[in-house]
């Protein structure tokens, strides 16, 4: 078969798998600069490597179908120890291959491990915690979590770290994953896309919650960006309707002592501000008032594994309903 | 195996004895991919020391802890050991069983000292407030420099075993490969002393 | 005759009588048999047995595992069971399955291969068994007290330690010490009986590849478990002594724990494929009819693929902040190790060229290794490259990677290899049609299985997940990987059928029936309990094939005929490794707060635990004092064994 058609249809193959498998979301579908490359990188090494199979394949096949033994064939095929010019043919030809493969690795591998120090770089501090995810940022002295909120088409430096057991941040289409280590620090650099709400995931197994300890990244343009900023920055409301002021109570009773709601301060659990705006419950569960019952009153329930304790038996239903229509003022 | 056990002609033992027969030489390859592994064993455990040797966390740093001179007189007392125990396999070669048994016991005897010079080192420490539990650099201490002195005592106590199986079996071709391999094994366990001394002891004298 | 004659006799026809047709004896004699035994032909039937006892557990853990995830937010396993499952259902498969195996393999065809008796130790080898044995029960003892190892098969700090890491962990701390043990000693025992044993004529370069590939594997284990253990050790004093090597509020460091692990785990890959590689070399040669071609650089792709093997390890840690140096290093070197691969599947697919290719049921699963490695082994440089790493690393693509050369490739290759050396072994053929429906539900549901899982994996889907969310494209792909999963399911069954089936059939297998090349066909089956009657001599690689087309039906004696050492057999090896089960049970329940005193007292103060020391090390010293004389087969009896065969 002659080579060039080999190759070209082998681009064919590919340009009609990227086409197939954007549709297919995570890292087939980058929105990021960091995902792009990785992208580039995973389609130029499957491209080599099909390259190799059709080769191996086809030697395979036409070795397995023409030298079947014909029946009554007793004789001894040719006994051939080798031949030189092929073994070093099979050794060169894959050390290029090989070879492409590396400098484009080599090369991505420092321009992936640089910091960003552009000044309008976003910098968040984010520790990884069972099972939730924690993101401050010092440079505006916010602290918040769950939601990675991020200006579009901005480079963002996350300083990463774990305040229990290794967690990994992953946003499969803006950039690859970094373990977040306790007692180690890992700065790493990725670009955002246009406006738009990317999953979260953590990467690294780290207790019964792993599966379900997603997070959003809620890219805004930078007008919203800078309001949304602005707006954590501003002391919760008072509560406006008796109900919510009932449930403001019932949270300093319970709640306070685990999840601050103003966001300069620290907690054990995530800070609040901002919550109502937030898309989910507990990370992954869609943010209304069925799952945050459901949170508030039994946590495992909803995400095996949840460090917060139950307060369905705490609560009582009139409690949990103010409780409720207070954390909707949480904006 | 048809080439048995080759047993003694005449009462005459072969020039090197150990390597006689087929179990010896046997033996003693496997006894040299032992120590391969153990000093990857070894190394892993320098390894692990080296990585966590400045985490003390507010205990007793080496400086305050370590005494030189003790240290130089145990590496002292079990760099003769070996000396000995080399002088007992030359004994060996000369078919001489009395010697081997009075070489491997004076082996024995500074094996002893050192272990007990080392068992005193290590009350000392705790005293100290240099536990086991203090911080990641006293726990890779321990566990480096007493994975060592277990492998002294085991040594111990498989020499003198030897010893009282030259006593009763004499020297022969089954013997002759164990004293070979004691004094292998012991000259190992002397080899990752000096490191030990170096890397624990002095450098961290140096800081 | 003597009465040590008879009783030696009696002992040679005894071992035989019991391959050939079942038990003649009592069942006390017959056990005791093969508790005691030191005879490598046992041993490695031993292995075979406590492989395959771990697979099916392992497999049910992993029917279970693809169960669950068979449909989103599915509820059918807890989260937290889920997590033990996947812990068990690695480790089991790689200690407990895979590489007891491929020892059984090594136990039943090296010593034969290059025309020696047995084993440089015939003790040890016994004692590598029964620490594997034990070891594995001690993995497994969690299930029985609901408390499972639950941190993934690699185990990684802090989920695993002091702080964070459940009690269950410690059967897998223990488990894995004790087994490891086991499979060092025996890497040693190859090593030494590879270079000191071999036939006279038998130069390095006249090996069978299988026996190379047991050779480089033997050192690749030598190199690699002690690290293995060092880990293991300093995670159990983290865990049971107060110690802070992975604490790091007292100045511990959690990545040292991984590279401990993978300065292990990436050779460990290597020492499950390379006698997989030697299998497939050995049974595609055969089934062409031709010897293999490029003997020479499939022995030195095999040594630089055993080097590089170690060079390579911190390809499993591109993503914890090593930082561009040390990634771009490590996925050059770890690149590279794809150019000896491809030498030697080249060196495969030209040994069939030209070649009369015999499809028996070994041979389909020997040449279906082929593309099914290369599949995997691509994945593995798609992998290789650090910054795409960062995309792939603990999601479903390197699951599909590692169970393409895992299943795809080492089951695949064990399998040949039962097909293949099952005559020689217990003197009977395994059923062909069987094994062909074997092959074709097995691999086919090998493909449905994990074909998907690369692009569950690159569309986002994160490995150790015991659900998924609805509405993320993952359904139909989870549920196609699991219908695979039954498949493979019934191909194991199939599987075991033919066992027991061929279990019952008269062992009459003639000794060569595939017209092989190497020495273990040249003996009679079943193998006498001293294997050479005399030691063979070697004249050439493939010395039986070329001793066959010269004509001759017997291998030429390299020595006269004499009387044969046997070694005793001895119950010391499952005592010591009794031992250091209850030693590890008495460490690890320590600080257990028990109701009745008395038990209390003996833990907490270590009296179990020095008591199973006490009985390990004391059945040391009983061995290494008693002379072990063994006991003598003479040339006549011999004969007369052969004249029965």
């Amino acid at each position: 078969m002659k080579r060039w058609y080999k190759a070209g249809r082998t681009a064919l193959i590919l340009a009609a798998a990227a086409v197939l498998l954007a549709g297919c979301g995570g890292a087939l579908d980058p929105r990021g600069d960091r995902a792009q490359d990785q992208y580039f990188l995973i389609m130029l090494s499957f491209g080599i490597m099909i390259l190799v199979m059709l080769v191996v394949f086809t030697l395979f096949f036409t070795a397995i179908i023409r030298f079947r033994r014909r029946r009554g064939d007793t004789g001894d095929p040719k006994q051939v120890a080798g031949n030189h010019r092929l073994e070093i043919i099979w050794t060169v030809i894959p050390f290029t291959l090989i070879l492409i493969l590396a400098s484009f690795t080599v090369v991505y591998a420092f321009k992936h491990d640089e910091v960003i120090a552009a000044e309008d770089a976003v910098n968040v501090q984010v520790v990884g915690h069972q099972f939730w995810w924690e993101f401050n940022y010092a440079d505006y002295g916010i602290r918040t979590a769950q939601d990675l909120v991020l200006p579009a088409n901005t480079w963002v430096n996350v300083e990463l770290t774990s305040a229990d057991v290794i967690h990994s941040f992953w946003i499969p289409q803006l950039t690859g994953k970094t373990d977040t280590n306790p007692g180690l620090t890992k700065t790493v650099a990725f670009k955002t896309g246009d406006p738009d709400v990317y999953l979260g995931k953590c990467a690294e197994l780290c207790g019964e919650g792993h599966a379900l300890m997603d997070f959003k990244v809620v890219v805004k343009n930078r007008e919203e960006f800078e309001a949304w900023v602005a707006g954590m920055k501003e002391p919760a409301p008072a509560p406006a309707t008796p109900a919510a002021a009932a449930g403001q109570e019932v949270f300093g009773n319970y709640c306070i002592s685990c999840h601050a709601v103003e966001s300069d301060k620290m907690s054990l659990g995530p800070n609040l501000k901002g919550f109502a705006d937030r898309l989910t419950v507990g990370g992954f569960r869609e943010n209304n008032d069925m799952w945050l019952r459901e949170w508030i009153i039994d946590p495992q329930e909803v995400k095996p594994g949840a460090t917060m304790p139950a307060f369905g038996d705490l609560l009582s239903e009139e409690e949990l309903d103010n409780l409720i229509e207070y954390i909707r003022t949480l904006k | 195996m048809s080439d048995v056990h080759a047993h003694a002609h005449g009462g005459e033992l072969p020039p090197e004895p150990e390597r006689a027969t087929l179990d010896g030489r046997n033996r003693i390859l496997g006894f040299w991919m032992f120590m391969a592994g153990e000093s990857v064993l070894f190394g892993s455990l320098f390894a692990t020391f080296l990585a966590l040797r400045h985490s003390v966390m507010g205990g007793p740093e080496p400086k305050e802890l370590f005494s030189l001179p003790l240290v130089a007189l145990a590496t002292f007392i079990l760099l003769t050991s070996s000396l000995t125990s080399v002088m007992a396999v030359q004994a060996m070669h000369r078919h001489d069983n009395r010697r081997i048994q009075l070489w491997l016991a004076v082996t024995v005897a500074l094996g002893l000292a050192f272990l007990i010079l080392e068992i005193y080192e290590f009350v000392h420490y705790v005293h100290e407030g240099h536990t086991f539990s203090t911080s990641a650099f006293s726990s890779a201490f321990y566990t480096l420099v007493g994975f060592h002195g277990a492998h002294v005592l085991f040594g111990i106590v498989w020499i003198s075993l030897i010893i009282g199986q030259l006593m009763v079996k004499g020297l022969n071709v089954i013997t002759a490969p164990k004293v070979y391999i004691v004094s292998l094994y012991w000259h190992f366990v002397d080899l990752v002393w000096v490191f030990i001394f170096t890397v624990v002891y002095l450098m961290g004298m140096m800081g | 005759m003597t009465s040590e004659e008879k009783g030696v006799t009696s002992v040679a026809h005894a071992y035989s009588a019991t391959v050939a047709a079942g038990t003649r004896r009592g069942f006390w004699a017959v056990l005791k048999d093969w508790l005691t035994t030191v005879d490598h032909k046992k041993i490695a039937i031993l292995y075979l047995l406590g492989g395959t006892f771990f697979f099916a557990i392992g497999g049910i853990e992993a029917l279970l595992i693809r169960y669950q995830l068979m449909f989103p937010e599915f509820d059918a396993i807890p989260a937290q069971l889920f997590n033990e499952l996947i812990t068990m259902h690695g480790t089991t498969m790689i200690f407990f399955v895979a590489m007891p195996l491929v020892f059984a393999f090594m136990n039943a065809v090296v010593p034969l291969q290059i025309g020696a008796r047995d084993v440089a130790f015939p003790f040890v080898n016994a004692l590598g068994f029964w620490l594997f044995f034990l070891g594995g029960l001690m993995l497994n003892l969690g299930w029985f007290f609901q408390t499972v190892p639950d941190a993934g098969w690699t185990a990684y700090v802090p989920l695993s330690g002091a702080d964070y890491g459940s009690f269950g962990v410690n059967f897998y701390v223990m488990g894995l010490q004790i087994s490891g043990l086991g499979t060092l000693i025996g890497a040693i025992n190859f090593i030494v009986t590879i270079v000191n044993m071999r036939a006279p004529g038998m130069t390095f370069m006249r090996m069978p590849l299988f026996t190379w590939t047991s050779f480089i594997t033997s050192v690749l284990i030598l190199f690699a478990f002690p690290p293995l253990t060092v880990g293991l050790v300093l995670l159990m004093f983290d865990r049971l002594f107060g110690a802070n090597f992975f604490d790091v509020t007292q100045g511990g460091n959690v990545v040292l724990w991984q590279h401990f692990f993978w300065i292990f785990g990436h050779p460990e890959v290597y020492i499950l494929i390379l006698p997989a590689f030697g299998i497939i070399s050995e049974v595609v040669s055969t089934f062409s009819g031709k010897r293999l071609f490029g003997y020479s650089s499939m022995v030195f792709a095999t040594v630089l693929i055993g080097f590089l093997g170690f060079m390579v390890w911190a390809h499993h840690m591109f993503t914890t902040g090593m930082g561009a140096v040390a990634n771009a290093l490590f996925s050059v070197a770890t690149m590279l190790i794809a150019i000896p691969t491809g030498i030697k599947v080249f060196n495969w697919i030209f040994t069939l060229w030209g070649g009369k290719i015999r499809f028996t049921a070994a041979n389909l699963f020997a040449v279906s290794f082929i593309p099914t490695f290369v599949m995997g082994g691509v994945t593995g440089v798609m992998l290789a490259s650090a910054p795409a790493n960062f995309q792939f690393h603990d999601t479903y693509f390197v699951v599909a990677h590692f169970h393409y050369v895992i299943v795809g490739g080492i089951v695949m290759a064990l399998l040949a290899g039962c097909f293949y050396w099952w005559p020689k072994m217990f003197g009977r053929m395994l059923d062909e049609r069987l094994g062909k429906w074997t092959f074709w539900t097995f691999y086919p549901g090998f493909h449905l299985t994990f074909f998907v899982q690369h692009f569950l994996g690159l569309m986002g889907m994160p490995r150790r997940v015991y659900t998924y969310l609805d509405g993320q494209g993952w359904n139909t792909m989870n549920l196609i990987s699991s219908i695979g999963a039954f498949l493979m399911a019934i191909g194991v069954i199939i599987f075991l059928v033919n066992v027991f089936k061929t279990a019952a059939k008269p062992a009459d297998a003639p000794s060569d029936p595939w017209d092989g090349r190497t020495l273990e066909w040249s003996l009679p089956t079943p193998v006498p309990e001293y294997n050479f009657r005399q030691l063979p001599l070697v004249r050439g690689l493939d010395a039986w094939w070329l001793e066959k087309r010269e004509g001759r039906t017997h291998m030429t004696p390299a020595e006269p005929p004499g009387p044969i050492h046997m070694p005793s057999p001895s119950i010391l090896p499952l005592w010591m490794s009794v031992g250091l089960f209850i030693a590890a049970i008495g460490f690890m329940y320590a600080k257990e707060p028990f109701s009745i005193g008395f038990i209390r007292f003996l833990f907490e103060h270590y009296v179990i635990a020095a008591g199973g020391l006490a009985l390990f090390f004391v059945c040391m010293i009983i061995r290494s004092l008693k002379d072990d004389h063994g006991y003598h087969i003479h040339p006549e009896e011999a004969e007369g064994e052969a004249a029965h065969q």
